[in-house]
């Protein structure tokens, strides 16, 4: 137990010579994230690599994309569950549904989709809800490998046990397994979902507006932003919203203690689903 | 000579709830600090604890929520699922980031934290629990200078996690809920008594 006991591996003006070093060398921008958790996320990376050092693996990950490629992993990866939170997409189908059939054709936004499991949920709900065919959802994530598994839409077997759960939780019309193929260990997601969704490389830090949504989900990816990064992606996703379109965080996100308060109203309060006024 | 404590952090497990309610009703309306707690809770399970906890404390008691920052006289909750973080700035930061000890909210990950944000004006507390998380976070405390409490082992309903602190010499105080209370009303008021100091901080 003692030998697990080290002080904090590096200063914090190491971390941020790493940061700049990082953008520079690869136009990642960690520089403006939540700080204690991304300290966190660093030194799990340092145990991993082998690496007792900072400015060490600084030198290493400059001269290897690989081994950045491997190091992003620890810096963006977040795990989800289709349906996670079956209170918030309870709210989606019974609230925002009603409004978002009133449009002829549908944009929908998954900002920070890490590997799809939200993206797919939203899409079997709009499917139930008769949606899905004149809807394009955009899935975005700065985390290539994510995004290759989010796209291939393929999830360990013994996931769907919890996942069927939330489904039914969430107001499901059906049977989860009516969207799923399973084999052995693994369950693939149906096709006519995977056609609905865009996924596609998007940074809320350094990339702008790419189309007019009328529903942007974006749950448990600010709260790993500082509040300048939190702004400054508010502002993203309140540009790239229609007038009265919807703006989902996650359960313990709200836009009280941003400088967007004001762009919004509350539509969910629990569920903290917005409109933009 | 210490610097001035800033806020108290508080972690446990299974047995710490009953002990919270020894400890925090014993503490005045207008205590001078912020106090965190996490205590590990089933996942999924709406927590009702703010008002179990507030119902008998002069304290206001409310979960605590991304980017808010801390005020003295209050006690913030970690909100089950979520790791509760402080940063630099002393606002609180929330991560979804995986269990720590199976655990999240993790009591290493608020005490590590916290350690990183207040050096030594920082009071941690570890009470009963199950397992050992918050033993290495304690220890961080103390070794950047802060009050570590530990709730002394024969106290407490699971006495695993006090008992982890002790082995890693993360102690300066091993108390019982009582004095616990009592050596918190002295902290806030700017009194630091000497440790029972039964432990020596290695590594």
């Amino acid at each position: 137990m003692d030998a697990q006991v080290t002080p904090t591996p590096f200063a914090d003006v190491e971390l941020a010579h790493f940061l700049d070093a990082l953008f520079e060398r690869y136009h990642y921008d960690f520089r403006r994230y939540a700080g204690a958790s991304l300290k966190r996320r660093v030194a799990s990376a340092l145990v991993h690599f082998g690496e007792d050092e900072l400015p060490t693996f600084e030198r290493r990950v400059l001269e290897d994309p690989a081994a950045f490629a491997e190091l992003l992993r620890f810096l963006t990866v977040q795990v989800s569950d289709l349906f996670r939170d079956p209170p918030y997409f309870r709210a989606v189908r019974e609230r925002v549904v009603p409004v978002l059939a009133t449009y002829p054709s549908l944009k929908i936004w998954v900002a920070g989709c890490a590997t799809g499991e939200e993206a797919y949920s939203l899409a079997i709900l709009l499917a139930e809800e008769g949606l899905l065919a004149r809807t394009q959802i955009y899935a975005t994530d700065i985390h290539p490998e994510s995004l290759r598994t989010a796209a291939a839409g393929v999830y360990a077997l013994e996931r769907f046990a919890r996942f069927s759960e939330n489904y039914l939780q969430a107001g499901g019309r059906a049977s989860l397994s009516d969207y799923y193929t399973a084999d052995y260990s693994a369950a693939v997601l149906d096709g006519s979902l995977r056609k609905a969704i865009l996924f596609a490389d998007h940074s809320l830090a350094t990339d702008s507006v790419f189309a007019e949504m009328q529903f942007i989900s974006c749950r448990n990816v600010l709260i790993y932003f500082d509040r300048d990064l939190q702004n400054h992606a508010l502002g993203v996703l309140e540009s790239s919203l229609c007038r009265r379109g919807f703006l989902g965080l996650g359960l313990k996100e709200s836009l009280r203690f941003t400088t967007h308060a004001n762009a919004f109203r509350e539509f969910a309060p629990d569920e903290r689903l917005y409109q933009r006024l | 000579m210490p610097a001035r404590a800033e806020a108290i952090v508080i972690g446990g497990s299974a047995g710490a709830l009953d002990a919270l309610q020894t400890i925090l009703p014993s503490l005045p309306r207008g205590f001078a600090l912020p106090i965190v707690v996490v205590l590990h809770m089933l996942p999924g399970r709406p927590s009702g604890l703010a008002s179990v906890l507030g119902g008998n404390s002069a304290l206001s008691v409310k979960e605590a929520e991304d980017k808010e920052a801390m005020s003295a006289g209050t006690v913030y909750l970690a909100s089950p699922g979520y790791h509760l973080l402080v940063e630099k700035d002393r606002h609180f930061a929330l991560s979804v980031d995986e269990p720590v000890h199976f655990s999240r909210p993790s009591i290493d990950v608020l005490f590590e934290s916290a350690a990183d944000a207040f050096g030594k004006e920082l009071v941690g507390v570890l009470l009963s629990g199950a397992n050992e998380d918050g033993a290495r976070g304690l220890f961080d405390i103390r070794q950047a200078g802060g009050v570590t409490i530990v709730q002394a082992p024969q106290t407490a309903a699971a006495p695993p996690m006090p008992e982890a602190a002790l082995r890693l010499g993360a102690a300066a105080h091993v108390l019982g809920l009582v004095a616990i209370g009592e050596l918190l009303r002295a902290l806030a008021g700017g009194h630091f008594p000497p440790g029972s100091a039964v432990e020596k901080v290695s590594g």
